[in-house]
């Protein structure tokens, strides 16, 4: 019995401290927020271009993620090639890579002076990087791995059967996975997508390095923050709090939803 | 009765962990350890000194053996932000006397401000010059991509007087962290033009191309040396940073000295 309890506390202890690890510097937030003034700091002329403009680009990356990252995912889900783990390895690097590493290959791929870029620029006129554009590619750089492997692992758990059921019906491939797949793991595209939205959302280092900070153009709520701290620090303070309520708000709507 | 005491007990140590990490208990981060013993000089500056103090530290280190020179970079309002937020400092050097103003006075030691050099603003644009920038004035066109320090940094406040000066409302697509990354984004070729120090343009040397701006409209940067702490590896780094060998590696980076 005694030993019983004695493990018990073993794991008890350190849980409450991962939990109390995470929870202090959010409770320090709610504690330095100077409430009344909230109004008059979320007013800063900052705080609404830049909230603003990463909703739109949030909004962007998970339709750019849920357009190619489902079909990557169920690639990656049924093939049997034996190039498809080394696939998949490759899909979990950006996973892995530091932001900032992320923002200099994007520079290297699509500045002006870069690999693809350059063309884009000679041929077309196009130049990506200070653009809004450019945001949305930092965020879906960071963000479509989250993505892919999420929905990925929920294919992996449906039963091929079902694909082969539903072929013998006379679908087409497209239409299995337009009528069977995607329905049927619906719980992890919406959990594949929260992940993902929150990782743009949070996206600062890429999105700094590739696209500069422009306010309304390519300055995002996290940018602003960042530069908030040092002109009008209750102001990011306030910023940081609007930007905690909305991922509570998304992530527990999609929980009680999809996820359980 | 048990199971519900247990329960019980872990929130409350959770809660009291909480507690003494909310009331900031940690031992005297900023103090730094004893003066007798340390030989370590822990340095923040401005952007902008990164390769002549990183110069000086080098023949310090050779010149004074035992000792080191531990130096960090970054935009002198976030070098104010860190000191006021209690880092372990014991020297700083600021581009400008305005962003010494929200320094925490009481980390400053008696007499521990002293002139280190001057600075002055240039126009930088690739080797190639792709926007074909040949003065401040060019940088209005809207088919440049022009990158400025951000307005909290003293180079964006600084490149803000000037083109106000000089009634030029520049195509801007960037406000960059500090000067160094304004730097990087014209010798990457993604801007056409950035305007940062003199001294920066000649520490990048063929990276970048310098264009002069006009002295009517250019902004005079001073950068103070302020001392945090009485260490005596301190006082020594910094007399040999006053010193003519100190003031040379800086003149050698384009500052000017007193």
């Amino acid at each position: 019995m005694r030993s019983v309890r004695w493990a018990r506390a073993g794991l008890v202890i350190p849980a409450w401290l991962a939990i109390a690890f995470l929870l202090v510097p959010l409770v320090a937030l709610l504690v330095k927020v100077d409430w009344a003034g909230i109004p008059a700091h979320l007013a800063n002329p900052i705080v609404v271009p830049a909230l603003r403009l990463s909703l739109l680009t949030t909004s962007s990356t998970i339709a750019i993620c849920a357009l190619l990252g489902t079909p990557l995912a169920w690639l990656l889900a049924r093939s049997t090639h034996p190039a498809t783990p080394w696939l998949r390895a490759l899909v979990t690097v950006p996973l892995v890579l530091p932001p900032v590493v992320g923002g200099v290959a994007l520079l290297m791929a699509y500045g002006r002076e870069g690999v693809v870029g350059r063309v884009l620029f000679d041929v077309a006129g196009w130049s990506i990087p200070f653009t809004t554009v450019a945001v949305v590619f930092a965020e879906v750089f960071v963000a479509l791995p989250f993505y892919v492997l999420a929905v990925e692992g929920s294919m992996r758990g449906l039963d091929p059967r079902y694909d082969g059921l539903a072929a013998t019906l006379g679908a087409s491939p497209w239409r299995t996975f337009r009528t069977v797949v995607v329905p049927m793991v619906a719980p992890g595209i919406a959990s594949g997508a929260a992940l993902a939205w929150a990782r743009a959302l949070g996206e600062f280092g890429a999105t700094i390095t590739f696209a500069g900070s422009y306010p309304g153009r390519t300055q995002t709520a996290p940018l602003a923050v960042y530069f908030l701290l040092e002109s009008d620090p209750q102001a990011a303070i306030a910023l940081s709090l609007v930007m905690l309520l909305i991922s509570v708000v998304i992530l527990g709507a999609l929980r009680g939803r999809w996820l359980r | 009765m048990r199971r519900a005491g247990g329960r019980f007990r872990a929130p409350v140590a959770a809660l009291a962990f909480a507690a003494l990490a909310a009331s900031g208990c940690s031992p005297a981060a900023g103090e730094p350890g004893n003066a007798a013993t340390r030989h370590t000089v822990v340095m923040l500056a401005a952007s902008s000194l990164t390769e002549s103090l990183t110069t000086v530290a080098k023949d310090f280190r050779a010149s004074h053996p035992g000792t080191d020179v531990q130096l960090s970079f970054a935009a002198s309002s976030t070098v104010v932000t860190q000191v006021n937020q209690g880092a372990p400092a014991d020297l700083i050097a600021l581009a400008g006397t305005a962003a010494a103003v929200p320094l925490d006075k009481s980390r400053i030691v008696k007499n521990g401000t002293r002139p280190l050099a001057s600075n002055t603003l240039e126009i930088a644009t690739p080797p190639s010059n792709p926007g074909n920038v040949n003065a401040i004035t060019d940088l209005s066109r809207p088919t440049l991509n022009v990158v400025l320090c951000a307005a909290t940094v003293p180079c964006g406040k600084a490149a803000a007087k000037a083109l106000s000066l000089a009634g030029v409302v520049a195509h801007v697509v960037s406000y960059e962290t500090d000067v160094k990354a304004t730097l990087a984004k014209v010798q990457l070729g993604e801007a056409d033009a950035a305007i940062v120090y003199h001294s920066d343009v000649v520490s990048a040397g063929a990276r970048v191309r310098g264009v002069q701006i006009p002295a009517s409209v250019n902004q005079t940067v001073d950068y103070p040396l302020i001392q945090l702490t009485n260490d005596p590896t301190t006082v020594e780094f910094r007399t040999y940073l006053l010193s003519d060998q100190g003031r040379k590696r800086l003149r050698d980076n384009g500052f000017l000295t007193p």
